[in-house]
């Protein structure tokens, strides 16, 4: 069977990026493959480890159950856009690095979206609401405790406060 | 993990979509929110030739016109099928009108798939342990479906026929979904509801799941009550007898205890690698009795708050 191609056009961290893609091209492979951004991590691919969480209209979604086509027209933004724009770690990242929240890295950028979308909603989150956010999230290596810091401490650096 | 081959449509009417179910039949699968579809794709247990995709049709994005809280009669909360479970989550009309469906969302997967997964597609997808399935059946919800030619009507409570089977046509799509809105017993009433479950891990599907809703006369005696278990049956299980058997009592530790124990009576769960039958019948027991109690504390708490203003 001769797959049938669509054209997609997507504005990623910004930009807008025009391929054409088989239907069932997931929005993850679209990212990784075709657009070599490989910041977003493709794990389970059925939806439950959460590593490859991106934000669709600055909502998180797991981009490993949305086909390319259904993307069509909307904005994403990839770990990749949440840099400064120089390239250095925004405070989120540096609060990871500070508090040892990652070791294998491959959660990190799920970890990393799902936390940076639940700061822009809530700029001082709660423990409980923190847990909440990241429930979607796997992660093999930390135990999560340091990660649930982290996001703690980004959430104090980006209000400017000193703990 | 990658699906078979398959052709992609997006129409732009409800019409157009029914119009593109009759001509592929059982080839087409509709998807909305993808949630469950797209893992089941990933694993090729579904195959569709034809993906349409219903995400943007704003015929099915309606949230009901708020009912009338002060009303002395029972109203309709309507909400589209397309609608997606963080915009219910957080509508401040829904909540008010459907309570126990705001709860039951919390239980619902995680902040990603509610950030896409739709109210409709949780629906027909059929799955047994399912929550918005569950207040469906248990507020007694009416499903309206629609083909090229017909509007359908079929409650909630005879809508599931199997695991993962419902009793829509290939040719059918899911509209809107009616949600009773209970307030026929006037004002004084103290209403309250809960929802329950034990799963694996938060976010997961349940083992078994319970929820309650009841109203309570102002000596705390009960009008009304509907109890439902979920994950413990073929299907999402309604017990309208629980609720005829508590009515008129005070839900007193011994009629909830007993009522628990007959719901635990009717679901006839099956055993699999997460949990045997027999704990998933002790675990409908144990919700059940949690659920009555938590729902009959709501409505008491509720109606105090609202006496303190």
């Amino acid at each position: 069977m001769k797959e049938q191609s669509y054209l997609v056009s997507i504005e990623v961290n910004g930009e807008r990026r025009e391929a054409q893609v088989t239907a069932r091209l997931t929005l993850v492979d679209f990212l990784r493959d075709t657009l070599r951004l490989t910041g977003t991590h493709a794990g389970c691919e059925h939806g439950i480890c959460g590593a490859c969480s991106v934000l669709l209209d600055g909502e998180p979604v797991r981009s490993c159950l949305m086909y390319a086509v259904q993307a069509d027209g909307r904005s994403l933004t990839t770990i990749e856009g949440l840099a400064r724009p120089d390239g250095t770690p925004d405070a989120l990242q540096d609060a990871f690095c500070e508090a040892h929240a990652l070791q294998c890295g491959y959660c990190t950028p799920g970890m990393i979206v799902a936390a940076h979308a639940l700061l822009e909603a809530n700029p001082a989150p709660g423990e409980d609401e923190i847990r909440e956010a990241i429930g979607g999230n796997l992660c093999r290596c930390t135990g999560y405790q340091q990660i649930v810091d982290a996001i703690k401490l980004a959430a104090e650096k980006r209000s400017g406060g000193v703990a | 993990m990658k699906a078979a081959p398959f052709e992609y449509a997006r129409p732009a009417t409800l019409a157009e979509a029914c119009s593109l179910l009759a001509a592929h039949g059982p080839d087409a699968k509709l998807i909305a929110g993808g949630q469950s579809l797209v893992p089941m794709m990933a694993m090729r247990l579904a195959r569709p030739a034809w993906l349409i995709d219903i995400s943007r049709l704003a015929e099915l994005q309606r949230i009901g016109a708020p009912a009338d809280l002060s009303a002395d009669r029972d109203g309709v909360f309507v909400v589209g099928a397309g609608v997606r479970q963080c915009v219910m989550e957080r509508d401040p009309h829904a909540r008010a009108s459907v309570p126990l469906l705001a709860r039951a969302l919390r239980w619902v997967g995680h902040v990603q798939t509610r950030n896409r997964g739709t109210i409709g597609g949780s629906i027909v997808h059929g799955d047994a342990s399912a929550e918005i399935a569950l207040v469906a059946c248990v507020l007694d919800a009416v499903l309206e479906l629609r083909d090229t030619s017909a509007l359908t009507q079929v409650a909630a409570r005879e809508f599931f026929l199997a695991p993962m089977i419902t009793s829509i046509a290939p040719e059918q799509c899911l509209a809107e979904i009616r949600f009773p809105v209970w307030r026929g017993l006037g004002k004084d009433v103290m209403r309250g509801c809960a929802f329950e479950e034990v799963s694996v891990r938060h976010g997961d599907f349940a083992l078994v799941s319970a929820c309650a809703q009841v109203e309570l006369d102002a000596d705390g005696r009960c009008l009304r009550l509907e109890l439902g278990i979920g994950g413990a049956a073929p299907v999402p299980l309604a017990l309208p007898q629980i609720g005829a058997q508590l009515a008129g009592t005070r839900l007193n530790e011994q009629a909830i205890t007993a009522a628990a124990a007959a719901a635990a009576d009717l679901v006839d769960p099956d055993g699999d690698l997460h949990a045997s039958a027999d704990y998933r019948r002790h675990l409908a027991r144990v919700l059940a009795e949690r659920v009555l109690r938590a729902a009959k504390e709501n409505a008491i708490h509720d109606a105090r708050a609202e006496a303190a203003g």
